[in-house]
């Protein structure tokens, strides 16, 4: 009788649910965050399948018509179809230009964001490990380029450095790494501290083994939440550059440059030309910031009660 | 004697995410003009609790639920902000446990101690001073006129808390509340502030409540002692009574667990167990878990008893004095 | 403390001549120096006279040192479009970026501080939850595009406030500024408020995450047990502790916001330093380039020196831990 009864009990209780499950569930239990979380990957679709489920190549010269110019939105092109977005002063498509516009900008981020995470944490582990006068020096020119708003070391180098999306991907990785690097260093410095470290050391591990298997896994989590986060930002900071004119080129249209071309519309009332790129950029940015704001609650055990 | 204050059935609840925490949950006192009633209880027994629930000083998520809380025959309880605004401070004064963190660190003493009059009464900015002034000469505290201009920071925590009682008694309250105000200081700071806390409750009149862990503080300052255990008073009775022959067996183990000139070279007693768990109290004796003399009769709650000149909530007393 | 100012000094000193180093090599060895120094529309005799003038025949190291000379006695070459000096060019649009900035500043300090503490005191009500909703937006919002909305809005179709340029200016006590008159105040009233925007969330994060933790503090509660009003509490005892902090931290924004300025100047046709950077990017116009780059590197490592001696002043632990290491 009681052996029954503590048999029904013991699997309600012991519910097994794996890190993954229960990050999930945490993620989601905010409804702005899954919102957030939607609209990106909703955006990424849209970019990736951008060539299939747009009505023109805004690149393609040949499916471009300078009579479709400044159309407002909703009118017909030349070719047949409805431009919902309207049109530029070139006549493209702005609902296709958007698309495309995309693929670059998010492109551009997420190269930028994903070089600058490597080259911070290569350093900021090297620093916290190794320690003594690599660390005093390292930390110092981390220091003083966050010093400098990151802006401002961008648009300094693309000033040397001229326009191009190799051009910009390494302003945008100069302008970012040191935030990895302080990052990974505050953080491993923590681990390196803890036990578990210690007896690592003490089975014989080599220094490699210690850093790439034991500590990094364990700094893993701040780094994802200031990549997200960064990576919003190196989005917004092509965006301004190209929009000053100092990103990218004419024939590489991120929303940046179709903002930048909308600009001179703008006062006429042709809104739409600068606004659409705008929300398609403002949506992209804020989700990533949203889905990052609610990784660092989730991820950050300080938090947690 | 009349009662400056009269607390009966008080439950003060706290409506947390995890459930409810019953913190005070029906606590009935006394005290009279003059006495020193000393609170005594282990951390989150609810003792200061009942200290903040008679001001009124009980944030979200909990609140007061039930019972009164009659100060010179008002009931306060739950009573309207404005009202408990002109009575904290001024009728009823509060020294908390910590002087480093109570002082504001970026005001200076005098700004500290002359709005306390300043919120109650209307008076020239020179007369306030000059009370501050003599306040802080009562307390004991040397050249008080330098020590007005100084910030916290430059005080040190005997003096911070000499600084805490001068305020709690600017405004000659009827009765003051005094939250662990010892347990921060060095014992020979703390037997000065006891000595200067017993001089002035003497000299004005003033009621005391001195809410403590320690047993042994009170021993020498209360008039009568309240022993609280997971939101109810478990025994409470005149000091000697209560010191010399405890009846209630957690009381008992709080005696017997202090060290003392008798019990020197013997192991002391402990009290068996982990202080309770405020989300899962047992529905009888809540100190019944941990205690030797529990019963099945135990797990019904023990109902307030008159035994021995004091009031006892247990169905086991110790008549035989003390575990030695 | 003079041994702490000297080395910091010092410090500063080095950081600006590694820059000078970075920059001089930036723009001499990545790039093409004659084409980046000369005129792009001169022809080949001119350029063979600008190798021999500026000495790109010899030695790197021997350059760099013409350069560091010219730089010591604030001769950092002639603008190409103006063909004035372009440190001088820089000076002069320099007033109408601190302007900019300092209005910038004090908006985000009278707007912010009031929302962050309303959002901390009241942390559960909607109009807080609005707040910090419009905060996390203005971390997000690229400051270029809420700039174009809001010459949409308040310029094209209200109509209430210019879009571009700098308005009238007039002098109060010798400094020419755009404050003294009602157009000038009209006019920089968009640039301002679109550049104070992150600056404006950045305080009410600050300040509402100060109040958050002051409210929980002994001292309020004990403030609260002396029967004290609830505004004395929020306004001397809160307030108080919290100003100090908050104050600090957006003084120490003022270099970012001068940063920042380059993208709302040329928004808005802005006559700063800002747009004369970009203006001389886009036209080729390196010496001013230049000139820029090096001014913001003393200015930063300016502010850094400063803000460093400040709190060695403020805070005595700062100092001992330097002179411990």
């Amino acid at each position: 009788m009681t052996d029954s009864t503590i048999q029904s009990v013991a699997p309600a209780s012991v519910k097994v649910e794996t890190p993954f499950q229960r990050f999930r569930a945490e993620f989601f239990e905010s409804r702005i965050a899954t919102c957030a979380f939607v609209i990106f990957t909703i955006i990424v679709l849209l970019a990736i399948l951008a060539p299939w489920i747009t009505p023109q190549n805004p690149y393609d010269l040949a499916q471009v018509d300078v009579l479709d110019g400044r159309l407002p939105p909703g009118s017909e092109a030349f070719a047949g179809y409805t431009m919902w977005l309207g049109s530029d002063g070139a006549g493209r498509d702005l609902y296709s230009a958007i698309l495309y516009g995309l693929r670059i900008s998010i492109s551009v981020g997420i190269a930028s964001g994903v070089i600058a995470l490597f080259i911070g944490m290569t350093v900021g582990l090297l620093a916290a490990y190794v320690g003594g006068r690599t660390e005093a020096i390292i930390m110092r020119v981390v220091d003083l380029q966050l010093s400098f708003p990151a802006t401002l070391v961008a648009l300094m180098l693309v000033a040397v450095l001229g326009k191009g999306v190799d051009k910009i991907i390494l302003a945008l990785v100069v302008a970012q790494w040191a935030y990895y690097a302080r990052t990974v260093r505050a953080t491993a410095l923590v681990e390196r501290s803890k036990e578990y470290v210690e007896a690592a050391q003490c089975l014989g591990l080599s220094r490699m083994r210690v850093v790439f298997g034991h500590i990094l896994p364990n700094c893993l989590a701040p780094l994802i939440v200031v990549g997200t986060v960064q990576t919003a930002h190196a989005v917004s900071l092509e965006a301004t550059l190209s929009f000053l004119g100092v990103g990218l080129p004419q024939t590489e249209p991120s929303l940046g440059v179709l903002i930048a071309n909308g600009f001179e519309y703008m006062l006429s009332g042709r809104y739409w030309i600068s606004v659409f790129p705008g929300i398609a950029l403002l949506l992209t940015v804020a989700s990533i910031n949203l889905v990052g704001d609610q990784l660092r609650d989730v991820l950050n055990p300080r938090l947690k009660k | 004697m009349t009662a400056v204050l009269e607390v009966s059935g008080l439950k003060t609840h706290f409506f947390t995410h995890a459930g409810v925490v019953k913190a005070v949950d029906g606590v009935d006192f006394a005290v009279s003009k003059g006495e020193v009633m000393g609170l005594v209880g282990e951390s989150g027994s609810g003792k200061s609790i009942t200290g903040f629930s008679i001001l009124g000083l009980i944030d979200q998520p909990g609140r007061i639920v039930e019972g009164a809380i009659r100060f010179n025959g008002d009931n306060i309880a739950n009573a309207p902000e404005d009202q408990l605004k002109s009575i904290r401070g001024n009728r009823i004064s509060m020294i908390f446990q910590d002087p480093m963190m109570t002082l504001n660190p970026v005001l200076r003493i005098d700004t500290q101690m002359m709005e306390a009059i300043l919120a109650h009464e209307s008076l020239p900015k020179r007369e306030a001073w000059e009370r501050c002034r003599n306040a802080l000469g009562l307390v004991g505290i040397p050249s008080p006129e330098e020590r007005l201009r100084a910030y916290p920071h430059q005080l040190s925590g005997g003096m911070r808390q000499r600084v805490s009682i001068a305020i709690a008694f600017l405004n000659k309250p009827d009765l003051i509340i005094a939250d662990e105000p010892t347990t921060a200081l060095d014992v020979t700071i703390q037997a000065q502030i006891i000595f200067e806390a017993q001089k002035l409750t003497r000299q004005t009149g003033t009621a005391m409540i001195w809410i403590t862990h320690d047993l042994a503080v009170v021993a020498g300052l209360a008039d009568r002692i309240s022993v609280m255990y997971a939101g109810r008073i478990v025994e409470q009775g005149q000091t000697d009574d209560v010191i010399d022959r405890p009846l209630h067996p957690y009381t008992v183990g709080l005696l017997g667990s202090v060290p003392t000139a008798n019990n020197r070279g013997e192991r002391l007693f402990q009290i068996e167990g982990m202080t309770p768990n405020m989300l899962a109290l047992p529905s009888g004796c809540a100190f019944a878990p941990r205690c030797a003399f529990a019963s099945d009769a135990c797990k019904a709650p023990p109902p307030v008893e008159q035994v021995a000149n004091r009031e006892l909530r247990c169905y086991h007393p110790q008549a035989q004095a003390v575990v030695q | 403390m003079t041994v702490f100012v000297i080395r910091r000094l010092m410090q500063a000193i080095f950081v600006v001549f590694l820059m000078s180093v970075i920059v001089f090599f930036g723009v001499n060895v990545v790039g093409d120096p004659v084409y980046m120094l000369v005129s792009p529309d001169a022809d080949q005799a001119d350029i063979e006279a600008a190798i021999r003038r500026l000495g790109l025949d010899r030695p790197i190291w021997e350059q760099y040192f013409l350069f560091l000379k010219g730089a010591l006695q604030g001769n950092l070459g002639d603008s190409f479009v103006f063909g004035e000096p372009a440190l001088k060019l820089i000076l002069h649009h320099m007033p109408a970026t601190l302007e900019l900035a300092f209005s910038a500043l004090f908006l985000s300090i009278v707007l912010g501080i009031p929302l962050g503490l309303f959002s901390g005191l009241y942390p559960d009500n909607p109009v807080s939850k609005g707040i910090m909703a419009g905060s996390i937006l203005g971390f997000s919002l690229p400051t270029f595009w809420v700039g174009l909305m809001l010459i949409l809005l308040f310029a094209v179709e209200l109509g209430w406030l210019p879009s571009t340029g700098r308005g009238d200016t007039a002098s109060i006590f010798g400094i020419e500024t755009s404050l003294a008159t009602w157009d000038g105040i009209r006019h920089i009233f968009l640039p301002a408020l679109n550049l104070s925007l992150l600056k404006i969330s950045l305080a009410i994060r600050l300040t509402r995450a100060g109040v958050r933790e002051a409210m929980g503090q002994d001292y309020v509660k004990y403030a609260r047990a002396k029967g004290l009003s609830t505004s004395r509490i929020i306004f001397v005892h809160v307030m108080k502790n919290i100003m100090i902090p908050v104050v600090t931290v957006m003084g120490l924004e003022f270099g970012s916001l001068i940063g920042f300025s380059v993208v709302t100047e040329t928004i808005f046709a802005w006559p700063g330093m800002g747009k004369l950077l970009i203006d001389a990017i886009l036209q080729l116009d390196r010496p001013v380039v230049v000139a820029y780059l090096m001014i913001m590197v003393l200015f930063f490592v300016l502010i850094n020196l400063v803000v460093d001696i400040l709190y060695s002043i403020l805070d005595p632990r700062v100092r001992l831990q330097d002179q411990g290491a």
